[in-house]
């Protein structure tokens, strides 16, 4: 089957009309978090409670994406007057299905635009969720999908594309912040018959889990922007490299490139044009390193996930040694808003040097967690103590941490640093993907620290010596300090170490592995120093 | 090796097969067909990895060294029961190594005691509901923001 | 192929485009440490030994894996680099089991070799006497895993230059380690050619020949030179 770009519009006319039919629309958060806490039942008990009271015609009971309170769920939304309900349960049925008064219900409900979790977001990477179905292709067409790849297929030129992408500023949300535009440059000037593009949804980090919620919330946005990708460095092929752990994604993704497919909006005529792009799903089997991009292209081959060298870089040798493009997930669902609405509108969002937005997944010892989409140059603190509601049952934060074991902390005092590569980069840590786990005053920073020590010793390929000994190395020298056994020599082999992991690995999870401890160090000097032994703690100070 | 030798003749082995033919048996396809063949017999034994290298034409050291690379493949038949422990940050900062401890307490009595485990204990770097934190995934169920005493109890009813 | 002139430890020095920084360095008589590096062999760049600064690039270089460039001003041996290497070395020789005293390589080992030219008289970090694995089923020649260093010689001779890829590394990480075909004894492998190509490649005592005594095991790599030279020119290949 084919459509034309005309034939979208229509199709998206059609949706429209037929959702307007109903009286009221109930949208069901499906993704994994709600799930897991029985979010299954409870849109199949609303779904039998429409049939029973025999109001198929009048009530729509569908399926979501992430709606961001993760900690509240099962979320249940409803269209007319966009109340949120949180903590559902499927005797809250009637109630939903038939208007009808429950007090109960009543003291779950939420208004998005006042309440202090959603208040201050600013969506566009999450914009559909709670909005689009992710299981229906229609259900996007409706919210406006795909009309930015007709758009760039029939008004661009692949150069206008690559053009607009860097006139937005938009840069890789994966964690260094690399200018898209200047990447798909990169790859579109190589002359090649064969380019690759890659998304990178092998989202590792632990305590990040925004790259899950896009692909299972909307994972047509992320195949739009890599077919507009496709279009613009001139690429016929797309991977997406999805984490083993995401299941519901990975099976999410499969019905919407198949989806895609009978629609003529992948495939040998995308829309009916003269490009081809076929997008094929790999999944991951449990490496944190095939985050690292050289590594993902080893594990695409069917390889060990051990980095390559760099240069050369993928966008001249990648895949295969064919020039490769890959961005991560949330890069990727930037792209079709950019081309829609405008690089001046993208650009206008954000800080001088970081333009708009970043999902943040807000986890650990706060009151409210989940997914928070905000305007780049918020302050963490508003992330923290407005949106997540500051620490459950009143304590202090002391510290959050964001980058995971490649960031670093930042303490409570420095929390006013604005969300934007370079802040975040000044004050230790790190944007990263996206992970934000606060810590209150019971959190050891030196725990901590050896935490993610273990983590990095453990992740480690192991193919170069810096970090496959050196990991190790660090890791005993930091349970030292959690059994208060370490001594000054200790504190400064510590560093040493640091310093050569930093300066001599191979790839980024080895440079990047003595960041909590560095950070950790500069902050909380105090707590490595009461971690010491008797003996060695006056010579600190 | 195991009983789950392909020389055994079972669905599962026509299953394998039809995996790698769809691949075309191309030697960049092995980690799919090992997921493919983890999922049909439950761990990679020698055999099934002596197999999979013939088929897809592949030096048997590679693929030993691809099979031991991922935390996904298991060498070894895995319990009954499986209990993956959460240890993200999030689920870390929440209690997660009393879960595993607690968990790992079975593994370690039961081979005390000189029986078999009956379950196969595995931590996930994180499996990405930290809005749910801890989390313990409990044959393949998910126990969100689970306490020991509840996992205590629930391994009891499970026997373990 | 156009010739590059470049900087190296503040003399000139130049080179075939391609070249990397290593080999430049090394035909102009400037030894840079390296474990991993083989001439012949495709490079890898793990052990981080070669490292050298290259002005201009905010990160260090491996010199195996770097190309040169015009005009590149190279260092390769400063107070820096000396601290770095002294400090990897360490790292590796507190990894395995290393006991010169009681080695087949003891005075033919470049591990050895090399810790004595980076001046390490003592190890900062603790020994992680890890139980490792000696393998004697082969009837010409032994694997101690004790001592080897995961440098990956033998894995690419084994499968670049004898064809036979017996050899590969399982594992990850600390456990990381060296294999013949599915992880069997070696004498039991049945791709193994006997060929003996890894042993002479091995930088330590990790691989040897049976019967060798402390201190005994030479290594001869003087046939790399030859096939590589026969494979450069293509002189077993059938001309079209």
């Amino acid at each position: 089957m084919t459509t034309t770009p005309d034939e979208l519009g229509e199709r998206a006319e059609k949706e429209l009309d037929r959702q307007k039919t109903f009286r009221e629309r109930l949208h069901c958060c499906t993704a994994a978090g709600c799930q897991s806490c029985g979010g299954d039942a409870v849109k199949a008990g609303l779904k039998q409670r429409v049939k029973d009271a025999g109001l198929e015609a009048q009530v729509e009971v569908v399926g979501t994406g992430c709606m961001g309170l993760c900690s509240k769920g099962p979320l249940v939304k409803r269209e007319s007057d966009d109340a949120l309900f949180l903590e559902v349960k499927p005797d809250d049925a009637q109630a939903l299905v038939e208007a009808s008064p429950s007090l109960s219900l009543e003291s779950r409900r939420v208004d998005m635009k006042t309440h202090p979790f959603f208040a201050g977001q600013l969506r566009i990477v999450l914009a559909n969720a709670g909005k689009v179905d992710p299981e229906r292709v229609e259900s996007y067409l409706a919210a406006g999908g795909y009309s930015a790849l007709a758009q760039a297929l029939t008004t661009m030129k692949p150069g206008d594309v690559v053009a607009e992408v860097t006139k937005a500023g938009l840069r890789g949300r994966g964690g260094a912040g690399y200018p898209t535009g200047v990447k798909w440059q990169l790859v579109a000037k190589q002359v090649n018959e064969t380019k690759y593009v890659v998304c990178n949804a092998d989202e590792g980090d632990p305590g990040a889990f925004m790259d899950r919620s896009v692909l299972e919330g909307d994972p047509h946005r992320v195949l739009e922007g890599m077919a507009i990708a496709g279009y613009a460095v001139g690429a016929n092929h797309g991977y997406v490299y999805v984490r083993g752990e995401y299941a519901l994604a990975i099976s999410r993704l499969q019905t919407a490139i198949k989806q895609a497919e009978k629609e003529g909006i992948l495939g040998a005529r995308v829309l009916d044009t003269n490009f081809r792009f076929q997008v094929e799903i790999r999944i991951g089997a449990g490496a944190f390193v095939c985050g690292e991009e050289t590594a993902l292209l080893n594990s695409i081959e069917g390889k060990r996930g051990e980095p390559r060298p760099r240069p050369p870089y993928p966008p001249e040798q990648g895949l295969w040694q064919k020039p490769t493009l890959i961005n991560n997930v949330e890069t990727f669902a930037n792209i079709a808003p950019i081309i829609s609405r405008g690089s001046a509108w993208f650009s206008n969002i954000g800080t001088e040097k970081s333009k708009g937005t970043k999902v943040f997944a807000v986890a650990g010892k706060t009151k409210h967690s989940g997914l928070v989409e905000v305007a780049m140059g918020t302050p963490v603190r508003q992330i923290v103590t407005q949106m997540a509601g500051g620490i459950a049952g009143g304590g202090k934060v002391k510290a959050i941490q964001t980058g995971g074991p490649s960031g670093g902390c930042v303490p409570e005092h420095l929390l006013d640093v604005p969300v934007d590569y370079e802040s975040l980069v000044a004050v230790g840590s790190m944007m990263g993907s996206g992970g934000m786990i606060v810590m209150d005053e019971t959190t050891s920073m030196v725990e901590i620290a050896r935490y993610f020590m273990e983590f990095c010793m453990d992740e480690s390929c192991g193919k170069c010596v810096p970090c496959r000994t050196g990991t190790v190395q660090m890791h005993t020298l930091l349970q030292k300090f959690c059994d208060n056994e370490a001594t000054e020599a200790d504190l400064d082999l510590l560093k040493k170490l640091a310093d050569l992991l930093r300066a001599t690995s191979l790839c980024g999870l080895g440079q990047s592995a003595p960041n909590p401890v560095m950070t950790a160090l500069r902050y909380f000097p105090h707590e490595f120093a009461a971690c010491m032994k008797p003996a060695a703690k006056g010579v600190h100070s | 090796m195991g009983t789950t030798a392909p020389t055994v003749k079972d669905n599962r082995v026509k299953l394998l097969e039809r995996a790698m033919s769809r691949q075309g048996y191309a030697s960049h396809a092995l980690i799919e067909v090992l997921h493919t063949a983890q999922e049909l017999f439950g761990y990679l034994s020698v055999d099934l990895l002596k197999d999979v290298a013939k088929k897809l034409k592949l030096p048997p050291s590679r693929v030993l060294g691809v099979a031991t690379f991922y935390n996904f493949f298991s060498l070894k038949p895995k319990a009954e029961h499986t209990a993956l422990v959460c240890t993200g940050t999030a689920c870390y900062v929440a209690g997660a190594k009393d879960l595993l401890e607690a968990s790992e307490h079975r593994c370690k009595r039961a081979l005390a005691k000189g029986e078999t485990p009956k379950l196969t204990v595995q931590q996930a770097r994180c499996i990405g509901s930290c809005g749910l934190a801890p989390a313990v995934v409990l044959d393949g169920g998910i126990l969100p923001r689970v306490t020991k005493a509840e996992l205590e109890k629930k391994l009891d009813d499970l026997g373990v | 192929m156009s010739v590059k002139t470049l900087t190296i430890d503040g003399k000139m020095m130049t080179g075939v485009e391609g070249d990397t920084v290593f080999t430049v360095a090394f035909h102009n008589q400037v030894q840079i440490p390296r474990l991993c590096h083989l001439g012949g062999v495709p490079d890898v760049g793990a052990c981080r030994m070669c490292l050298v600064e290259v002005e201009g690039r905010s990160k260090l270089s491996a010199s195996c894996m770097t190309t040169i460039e015009e005009g590149m001003v190279v260092r390769t041996d400063t107070e820096q680099l000396r601290e770095y290497r002294k400090l990897l070395m360490e790292l590796l020789l507190a990894e395995g089991n290393h006991v010169c005293s009681v080695c087949v390589s003891n005075g033919n080992c470049e591990l050895q070799d090399l810790a004595t030219h980076l001046g390490v008289d003592h190890v900062r970090v603790p020994y992680r006497h890890p139980r490792r694995e000696v393998d004697l089923s082969h009837e010409r020649f032994g694997l101690d895993q004790n001592r080897c260093i995961a440098c990956t010689r033998c894995v690419r001779t084994c499968d670049e230059v004898e064809g036979a890829h017996v050899w590969d590394m399982a594992g990850r990480g600390e456990k990381l380690h060296l294999v013949a075909d599915l992880g069997e004894p070696w004498g039991n492998s049945e791709n193994c050619t006997k060929c003996g190509k890894c042993v002479q490649v091995c930088p330590t005592g990790a691989l040897f020949t049976k019967g060798s005594a402390v201190g005994e095991m030479e290594k001869d790599r003087s046939f790399l030179k030859y096939i590589v030279y026969g494979r450069e020119r293509h002189q077993w290949v059938k001309k079209p």
